[in-house]
């Protein structure tokens, strides 16, 4: 199967939704490309079915309306030549041709290992919360959630109105820098009044800031936590456990297509393309930023695409969220401790079950992976990669194909692909 | 933020290794795993049991064979009426 | 400076093979790797142990090498992964199967056990072949391993006997007597070996070793699919061809239940990049052998570059112009089997011993005396 369009799109969060819109109201054939089987990316996945979110209904109506093509649960798996991806959709796979791509592959949370990180019941702060929102009973359970930043008071929200009992929110940031932190939000006020939402609806919820997990415990399943608290230890009994500490941007599709990046995030000029011609990278690619950042980013690439005029308002704002997102990134930055949780036994590759002792003797990520099996899994070290970065300032390899585990199949590249590179022996 | 008053949601009714779970449309199979007494989507290695972790199709822990497909993600399929879901725990 | 009996420059499997042996004979090593230990073309290589008979030497060097490796295999660590699984060469056709029977005479002349399988024993022996091969030719003490750390624990032995590892640390120039790192630090010693595989011409202009690339795709793991690494005899013919990309049908079972497949040959490129064309038709090759191929879940697709001489056999042994200089390189598409029979050809040598074969096939004077020098460079 093939596919052929003016711009690939791949990724439906905000970011990508707002450069499908603008792309395709201007006349592009647009064609958007999600893992997820539905639009609206981490931040308003089930919005499209729920619609609680002003922001997002507001989006997803309009790309709706846009012209856009979407085709759900499609994976980006491999990129054999310029202006080719091979996507993995079901247990089928096509190919589509592009003349523009715009990446906008959002985040995912940093897991940092800890005694019992591995015990089913303990997820990501966002990936509990993505998993309530998607239909996860939570009413009457006992939650604790450990982790950093904004994100952390939006699931403890979230859990919180689906009927769940928050018992404590553990913000591992320093007093000093979380204050500093929030009073800094005075001026972004449209963050300021989402902070303010939640934090009212969370007013009864213990809440320290030097504060994180220490282990979890439990026979199946996670039965308690051990938090330190400003230099005290304490118990709690709880169903779930979130932790996680902050967000790190999904870097592989943007460097399966040769993107250059720098300090973790994809490098673009002000046009929002990267090094590879007719690539862009939007959102959270560019660095954390939120939704705002992944809206004016995505707009303006979509603009670019399609070779319209920029609106001087629209280069303005992205200053304005690029500022919030060089706070935010000082705000979550884990702290030491966080380093020295994991025991020689504390799995540290939960594919390949590489445990933190047989990393003796390694000195960067290579040898991790060659002699202990570090990353050689099914989710290609996305776990342990980002773990072993903030652990031992391990940096990335480079990424091959495919960028997801896939059928050998889909990695069959269509006749009419493999016969223009086609050399013969 | 509440809970949207629940509508008339309809509801459908899959298998999950074997036994019945009826939940709201749009639920996703690794939220539904959630219903069953476990929570465990897979062994390791060693055998330990393992459960969803990212929600969103990074971490593969929430790999189960479904409607006869393997390593399907779970928290990235929603539930459908009569789904036959396994895992590997 | 220092003074050690032998510098060997390059930690790929045969740089650190030869650690291993050079100081179990007593003899102080370093052993000087720019990068990581197994890092290189090691780090690429499939792994697979294998007696070949293309030619007598290249017969000899494998088949004595494989039984040196069986010999070491009871004091490998388990991650080293290494499993006697035999090969299947598999005949598509009569002609192919009418070779088969002259392979078997050559191999057991060797000492080598191989047996003949008729298209039902091999359907019986791997069920996911495609049905309507002819048969196969099994021999029976091939095995695969892990590369990486097979060149590691042979690092580390040479280590634990003294030796001196130096990682991260590139040779910048061979002298008489010493070898310069890009630091500035000189190592002095009697003997310098050259065993850097690939880039062994950028420390000693005019080695007739050029880059021939492959690649390889591995499985997540599962069910094992095959139960021999498989090769297809049709090898023989595609594969070893000098000029023009070739594939062939290849494939491992890993102890993990990951299956490796390959592999592909590209001579003269020397670049990483998967190149989608030639996967494409080696994907297409193997699923013509296993037919539930496209169904298998594939991990990760990656390149590697064997160090290729013009005649396929590696150089070992004293540089013929400059004798203070020994070379241990050119391995081509079989340097993991014959890390371990190049390290002792090497090693008798510089301790004067006689060998268990003879070393002259492989001798580097066959392509670098004077005569023969345009032909190198050809
Ligand atoms: C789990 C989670 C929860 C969050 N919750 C909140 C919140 O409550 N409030 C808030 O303000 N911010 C939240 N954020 C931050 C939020 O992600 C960003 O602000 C915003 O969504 C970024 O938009 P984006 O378009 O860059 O990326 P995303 O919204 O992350 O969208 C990226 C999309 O790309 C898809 N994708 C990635 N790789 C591929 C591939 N290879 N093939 C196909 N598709 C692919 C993903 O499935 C995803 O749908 C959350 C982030 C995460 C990770
Ligand atoms: C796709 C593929 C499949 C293969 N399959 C098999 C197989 O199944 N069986 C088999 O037997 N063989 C196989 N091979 C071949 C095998 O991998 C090689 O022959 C073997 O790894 C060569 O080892 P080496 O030690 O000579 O080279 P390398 O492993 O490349 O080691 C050379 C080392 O020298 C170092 N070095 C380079 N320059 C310097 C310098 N200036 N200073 C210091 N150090 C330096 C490098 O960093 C490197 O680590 C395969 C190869 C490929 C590419
Ligand atoms: S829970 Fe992580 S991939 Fe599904």
């Amino acid at each position: 199967m093939r596919e052929a369009c003016d711009l690939v799109v791949v990724g439906a969060g905000p970011g990508g939704l707002a450069a499908a819109c603008r792309a395709a109201e201007a006349g592009l054939d647009v064609l958007v490309l999600d893992a997820q089987p539905e639009p609206g990316g981490q931040v308003w996945r089930s919005e499209a079915r729920k619609g609680a979110n002003r922001l997002a209904r507001r989006w997803l109506t309009r790309f709706a309306a846009s012209g856009a093509r979407f085709r759900p649960g499609a994976r980006v798996v491999a990129a054999p030549e310029p202006g080719v991806l091979l996507v993995e959709e079901g247990s089928s796979s096509f190919a589509v041709r592009y003349g523009r791509a715009v990446l906008a592959t959002g985040a995912r949370e940093r897991f940092l290992p800890f005694p019992g990180w591995t015990l089913p019941g303990v997820l990501g702060v966002s990936g509990l919360q993505v998993l309530v929102k998607d239909g996860l009973p939570i009413r009457g359970k006992r939650v604790v959630l450990a982790g950093t930043g904004p994100l952390l008071l939006a699931a403890a929200a979230t859990i919180h109105a689906h009927g769940g009992e928050v018992l404590y929110i553990a913000e591992q940031a320093s007093a000093a820098s979380h204050w500093g932190f929030a009073l800094q939000l005075w001026r972004h006020p449209a963050k300021l009044l989402q902070g303010a939402l939640m934090s009212a609806a969370l007013i009864s919820v213990p809440t320290s800031t030097d504060a994180w997990v220490i282990a979890a415990e439990g026979e199946g399943r996670v039965e308690s936590v051990r938090l330190s608290v400003r230099g005290r230890e304490e118990q709690l009994r709880c169903d779930y456990l979130g932790a996680a500490y902050g967000l790190v941007p999904n870097l592989e599709v943007a460097r399966l297509l040769g993107c250059e990046t720098s300090a973790g995030a994809v490098v673009v000029n002000e046009r929002l393309e990267t090094r590879v011609p007719k690539v862009h990278a939007v959102g959270e690619l560019l660095g954390i930023g939120g939704v705002d950042q992944a809206l004016v980013t995505g707009e303006l690439a979509g603009l670019v695409a399609a070779e319209q005029p920029i609106p001087v308002e629209l280069e303005r704002t992205w200053h304005r969220v690029r500022a919030f997102a060089a706070q935010l990134a000082r705000h979550d930055a884990p702290r030491a401790e966080l380093r020295r949780l994991a025991t020689p036994d504390t799995l540290l590759c939960r594919c390949e079950d590489v445990p933190m002792s047989a990393l003796e003797g390694c000195q960067n990520l290579r040898e991790a992976r060659l002699y202990a099996r570090l990353g050689m899994g099914a989710c290609q070290g996305r776990t342990c990669g980002t773990a072993a970065q903030t652990l031992f300032g391990w940096s990335g390899e480079d990424v091959r194909p495919p960028c997801l585990p896939a059928r050998i199949g889909s990695l069959r590249l269509p006749s009419d692909v493999s016969s223009t590179h086609a050399r013969e022996s | 933020m509440r809970e949207p008053a629940s509508k008339a949601t309809t509801r459908v009714t899959l298998r999950i290794n074997g036994r019945a779970v009826t939940v709201p449309a749009g639920t996703s199979v690794a939220a539904a795993l959630a219903m069953t007494d476990s929570f465990v989507s897979r062994a390791d290695l060693s055998g330990r049991p393992r459960g969803p972790l990212c929600g969103m199709g990074v971490c593969f822990e929430c790999r189960a064979t479904i409607d006869g497909v393997p390593e399907v993600l779970m928290c990235l399929t929603p539930c459908r009426e009569d789904q036959e879901v396994v895992t590997d725990a | 400076m220092s003074a050690f009996d032998c510098v060997i420059v390059g930690g790929g499997i045969v740089g650190a093979a030869l650690a291993d042996v050079l100081s179990a004979d007593g003899m102080s090593v370093a052993l000087v790797e720019a990068r990581s230990i197994g890092a290189g073309t090691t780090a690429c290589g499939m792994g697979h142990l294998v007696a070949m008979d293309d030619n007598a030497a290249e017969l000899a060097l494998t088949s004595w090498s494989v039984s040196l490796w069986r010999e070491l295999a009871d004091g490998l660590p388990r991650a080293v992964e290494y499993d006697a699984c035999g090969t299947l060469w598999l005949a598509a056709d009569d002609e192919e199967m009418a070779a088969v029977s002259a392979k078997v005479a050559n191999y057991r002349a060797a000492g080598v056990r191989a047996e003949v399988l008729d298209s039902a024993a091999l359907q019986e022996a791997e069920p996911a072949l495609a049905p309507g091969l002819v048969g196969a030719l099994r021999v029976v003490d091939d095995a695969v391993l892990y590369p990486p750390l097979a060149a590691r624990t042979f690092a580390l032995r040479a280590q634990a006997r003294g030796a001196r590892l130096m990682t991260g640390c590139p040779v910048r120039e061979l002298r008489s007597g010493s070898v310069v790192l890009s630091n500035g630090e000189v190592l002095t010693a009697r003997y310098i070996v050259l065993a850097a595989g690939v880039a062994s011409p950028a420390l000693c202009p005019g080695l007739p070793i050029s880059p021939r690339k492959g690649h390889l795709l591995i499985t997540r793991r599962g069910a094992p699919v095959v139960h021999h690494q498989l090769v297809e005899l049709g090898y023989l013919k595609s594969a070893h061809g000098t000029d023009g990309a070739s594939v062939a049908f290849n494939a491992q079972p890993r102890v993990t239940g990951q299956l490796l497949l390959g592999s592909s040959r590209q001579p003269g490129d020397a670049t990483r990049e998967v190149d989608a064309a030639l996967l494409e038709r080696m994907l297409k090759r193997a699923a013509m052998f296993l037919p539930g191929l496209d169904g298998l879940q594939a991990l990760r697709v990656w390149t590697g570059l064997r160090p290729a001489t013009p005649d396929g056999l590696p150089l070992l042994g004293p540089h013929p112009e400059k004798p203070w200089l020994w070379l241990a390189c050119g391995h081509e598409g079989l340097g993991i089997t014959t890390a371990t029979g190049s390290a002792r050809l090497v090693a008798d040598q510089l301790l004067g011993r006689t060998s268990a074969i003879d070393a002259r096939p492989y001798s580097p004077a066959r392509f670098l005396t004077a005569s023969s020098r345009e032909v190198a460079h050809a």
